[in-house]
């Protein structure tokens, strides 16, 4: 039971998106999100190392050492981008105009408690634009596998890692399902295909609440 | 007023050890390469880096040189690590050899702006609840909470811009500006490395980002092969 690769996870991931929406990517694996947002989707992806309106990642012959996301990948522009300094970005975020955020996770809790930014049995851990875009953005969804490599929960009870903020994850989209977080609990929307429920519970450590119209995604 | 300076070694000239340095730069783009090499010939120690990473995505050529040396003691980041890879910050940071400080990028951002700003504190909503709020005021506004945040400044702001007028007007090119313009306003002495030098009155008074007031010293770059892939 592996469920979706990494680039299907991003794809149905964008498909949460919709259109006229500010969205903001994280790094890793929410940066291949871009990858699955069309033109048409009318989405305008915001970046914290200052831009507005970029596209797809560059090619070869069009990388620019000056244009680059936040995980320092290169960009391209779309007509009508914008550039601003990094205090004006975060700015952006802390005030509620990014409307997504899709960030990556080390565990999720029950209740949508995130952590994110410090890797167990590191010494020091990397915050970058996290807590800021979980305090300010209104939503919040984590794409991830669902268990780390060595088998190990990610979907808990209670989050062991230290936290980048509490109560802030609405949706979960992982290889195995897409969850939803609810003041009843953790709500299974949807499977991967030849994925049943009981796959994705048996690597779940909180009880999962099964949605009344509960399907297998499209793709 | 004519604010060139001939070159990166004599910008950097009076740069003490112990002194407090704030780097531009986020990632690969927008980073003082020449004036990260100067201070590393220099060899000035005892340096308080302020910088959102300490290096290791080029690093021949970005912080990583002045960590390799021992030349700075303590560093306040927010994103001082990389998944997948220990950079030269990490190598001494697990050796207990420099001190960290790390703060999310936002109340970072933030805390240089409002030290460039003349304002000493200011209260955000960012890390509430997490180890970032750990041991500082809160307070509440409207029901939410809040942590209070005190400014940042530095003796010295090395940074990257674009184009420089002799005046110390400066702009900036796309994703490299980041940091560059809210550190030219925090630091005693703001020292900036630019692609290309104008004179007086060709740059658009409209599109100057970093006005000359907040610049002391200008040197040019010069064009590295850095290897970006």
């Amino acid at each position: 039971m592996s469920g979706l690769s990494r680039e299907l996870i991003a794809l149905r991931a964008a498909r949460e998106l919709q259109s006229g929406q500010y969205v903001n990517l994280g790094i890793g694996l929410p940066t291949l999100v871009s990858n699955f947002i069309t033109d048409e989707m009318g989405v305008v992806l915001h970046s914290e190392n200052g831009a507005l309106g970029f596209g797809r990642i560059a090619d070869e012959g069009e990388m620019d050492i000056d244009l680059v996301n936040a995980s320092s990948q290169p960009l391209t522009l779309k007509p009508g981008a914008a550039f601003f300094d990094s205090a004006t970005a975060f700015a952006m975020i802390r005030s509620g105009r990014i409307d997504v955020t899709v960030l990556g996770a080390y565990q999720v809790s029950e209740n949508g408690d995130l952590a994110n930014w410090m890797a167990p049995g590191r010494k020091a851990g990397s915050i970058g634009g996290s807590m800021d875009l979980v305090s300010g953005t209104r939503r919040v969804i984590v794409v991830m596998e669902h268990t780390t490599r060595f088998g190990e929960l990610k979907i808990v009870t209670r989050c062991t890692c230290p936290l980048t903020g509490y109560g802030v994850v609405n949706t979960i989209v992982t290889n195995l399902a897409v969850i939803e977080v609810t003041p009843e609990g953790l709500l299974l929307r949807e499977v991967a295909p030849s994925v049943t429920a009981e796959d994705v519970q048996a690597v779940t450590e909180p009880r999962l609440l099964l949605a009344d119209d509960l399907r297998e995604m499209q793709l | 007023m004519d604010k060139v300076l001939v070159s990166p070694q004599e910008a950097v000239k009076d740069i003490q050890d112990g002194s407090t340095i704030m780097f531009g730069g986020f990632g690969v783009a927008g980073i003082p390469f020449a004036l990260i090499k100067a201070l590393y010939e220099k060899g000035t120690k005892g340096i308080t880096a302020i910088t959102n990473s300490p290096g290791g995505r080029l690093e021949d050529f970005d912080l990583s040189i002045l960590f390799r040396k021992r030349q700075i003691s303590k560093v306040i980041a927010s994103y001082p690590v990389y998944a997948g890879k220990i950079n030269a910050f990490e190598e001494l940071y697990q050796k207990s050899e420099v001190e960290l400080e790390v703060v999310p990028q936002g109340t970072f951002a933030e805390r240089i702006r409002a030290g460039g700003a003349g304002i000493p504190g200011f209260y955000t909503p960012t890390g509430v609840g997490a180890v970032a709020g750990e041991g500082k005021e809160k307070r509440i506004f409207d029901d939410r909470e809040y942590l209070l945040e005190r400014a940042l400044r530095a003796d010295f702001a090395l940074i990257k811009a674009y184009k420089a007028d002799r005046m110390g007007n400066l702009i900036y090119r796309m994703t490299a500006r980041n940091f560059n313009p809210v550190m030219a306003t925090a630091a005693a002495v703001t020292i900036a490395e630019v692609d290309e030098i104008v004179e007086v009155g060709e740059l658009d008074p409209e599109s100057v980002v970093t006005p000359g007031i907040y610049v002391s010293r200008i040197v040019k770059g010069e064009k590295y092969d850095v290897g970006f892939k």
